[in-house]
């Protein structure tokens, strides 16, 4: 047992804040979107220039000129502004911008990132990454535990190319929720639906803390 | 000086040169100067450096360049939507400039602007640092970043008018803007050249003093992911 996609969506849900300002990243964090307590008044940033991010657009509805960083169709809300690229860095620069969803290949017990590159293999680009990593206030990464052959991505050390550096301040995994201090480390602080304390740290090379009960 | 010109070709006429660096607005497929890319294919112009945050895909956009092989160098942030520019890549028949998005959108802005460098924290302690130097404000480390000016840019707006007062609309504004300011020369093409006074002054985007040439073009708009939900039924 461990979370789903769904459910590591639901979890990465619970740290918007109401009034926050977001961005989420490509993949499970868009999934965010789609747990935010109905109670909680949330402003989502696209960083390609809008704030105020609408739901899928009705197949009536689509238009071309209104799309999300993915490059999705989107639509507009009644909050919703629109801006160039540079006023759009400027603010995800700036510490404006309250939090954000990214996910990851890789992620150091200091709290560094990388996802943007594999030398030689994947060649794609950091996008916006490395600007939201550096400017906004707390960075949340959502990612699986380990790859498809049980690798550690939790690491001592990231392998791959760094998007930036102890930048991270909560990894949530299929596995549980860690917390990243910087200067003092990754600590455990909650394990997902039946999976235990021996089935983390079988499959986490990261050295980490335990605040949970097991 | 008359700005407007009949079509992409004799808008980019005496204007292009081998080894050129060109700014080409838009992100993804959105808000991209669909036919000045075509008719800068149709030079034959080479060598190109282009600076633009995403490479086009296989059949469209920058990806026209791409096939034909013109350009020699990309200076972008996200280019995993073309197969055809990783194969060039990983081929080493192109080279490649990764800049993080919101350091490609304030270099353009700083271009134009004439700011020749800034400092900023985005790339700290990764390989984009990498000979780049270093300065402590406040106790924290930045990086030095030069502003760019490219020798053409190719914009797309909404809608302009015969001085190249241009509006964007939605998303599609993303880099146009900075681009535009940013170039030697810069040619827009919008979906409408609407007469003298009927922007509102107080709504225009990109002011024409940055606009040397424009055209009126139909616009095929593709989009890359058409994601939608279904109407709950009453």
């Amino acid at each position: 047992m461990a979370w789903d996609r769904n459910q590591m969506a639901a979890r990465a849900a619970r740290e918007l804040k109401d009034g926050f300002y977001v961005n989420l990243g490509i993949g499970i964090p868009t999934l965010v979107a789609n747990h935010i307590d109905e109670g909680i008044d949330v402003t989502l940033q696209s960083e390609n220039g809008m704030l105020g991010m609408g739901p899928f657009p009705y197949d009536d509805e689509v238009d071309a000129d209104l799309i999300n960083a993915g490059k999705q169709t989107i639509t507009e809300l009644r909050r919703t502004s629109y801006f160039s690229s540079a006023e759009s860095f400027a603010m995800i620069r700036g510490g404006h911008i309250d939090l954000s969803v990214l996910g990851a290949m890789e992620v150091s017990e200091k709290g560094d990132l990388a996802n943007w590159m594999i030398p030689g293999k994947m060649v794609k680009g950091m996008g916006g990454a490395m600007d939201l990593v550096a400017g906004v206030k707390r960075v949340v990464v959502v990612m699986d535990h380990a790859s498809k052959s049980g690798a550690p991505k939790l690491l001592h050390e990231c392998s791959l190319p760094l998007t930036g550096r102890a930048v991270v301040d909560m990894v949530i995994t299929n596995l549980g929720v860690f917390e990243i201090e910087t200067g003092k480390g990754m600590k455990l602080v909650e394990l997902a639906s039946g999976v235990c304390i021996d089935d983390v740290k079988e499959l986490t090379q990261a050295d980490f803390d335990v605040a949970v009960s097991s | 000086m008359k700005k407007i010109f009949p079509d992409a070709k004799a808008a980019l006429d005496g204007l292009v040169f081998d080894g050129m660096m060109v700014m080409s607005g838009g992100f993804g497929l959105c808000g991209i100067a669909e036919n000045l890319i075509i008719a800068l294919r149709d030079t034959g112009v080479t060598d190109l450096t282009v600076v633009s945050n995403n490479a086009g895909i296989d059949d469209f956009g920058l990806g026209y360049l791409l096939q034909t092989r013109q350009i020699k160098k990309m200076i972008s942030s996200y280019v995993g939507e073309n197969k055809e520019f990783e194969r060039q890549y990983l081929a080493g028949e192109l080279e490649l400039e990764f800049n993080p998005q919101g350091t490609l959108a304030e270099r353009c802005r700083a271009g134009g602007a004439g700011i020749p460098g800034f400092y900023t924290k985005t790339g700290v302690g990764t390989i984009i640092a990498d000979g780049k130097e270093q300065k402590d404000f406040g106790g924290e480390t930045y990086i030095l970043e030069t502003g760019l000016v490219s020798d053409l840019s190719i914009v797309k707006a909404w809608k302009g008018d015969e001085q190249g007062n241009l509006v964007f609309r939605k998303t599609a504004r993303n880099f146009n803007p900075m681009m535009a300011a940013a170039g030697k020369v810069t040619v827009a093409e919008v979906e409408e050249i609407v007469p003298l006074g009927s922007l509102n002054p107080d709504c225009i985007h990109t002011p024409g003093i940055y606009v040397q040439r424009i055209i009126q073009a139909e616009h095929e708009k593709r989009i890359e992911q058409r994601t939608v939900r279904e109407r709950e039924s009453a």
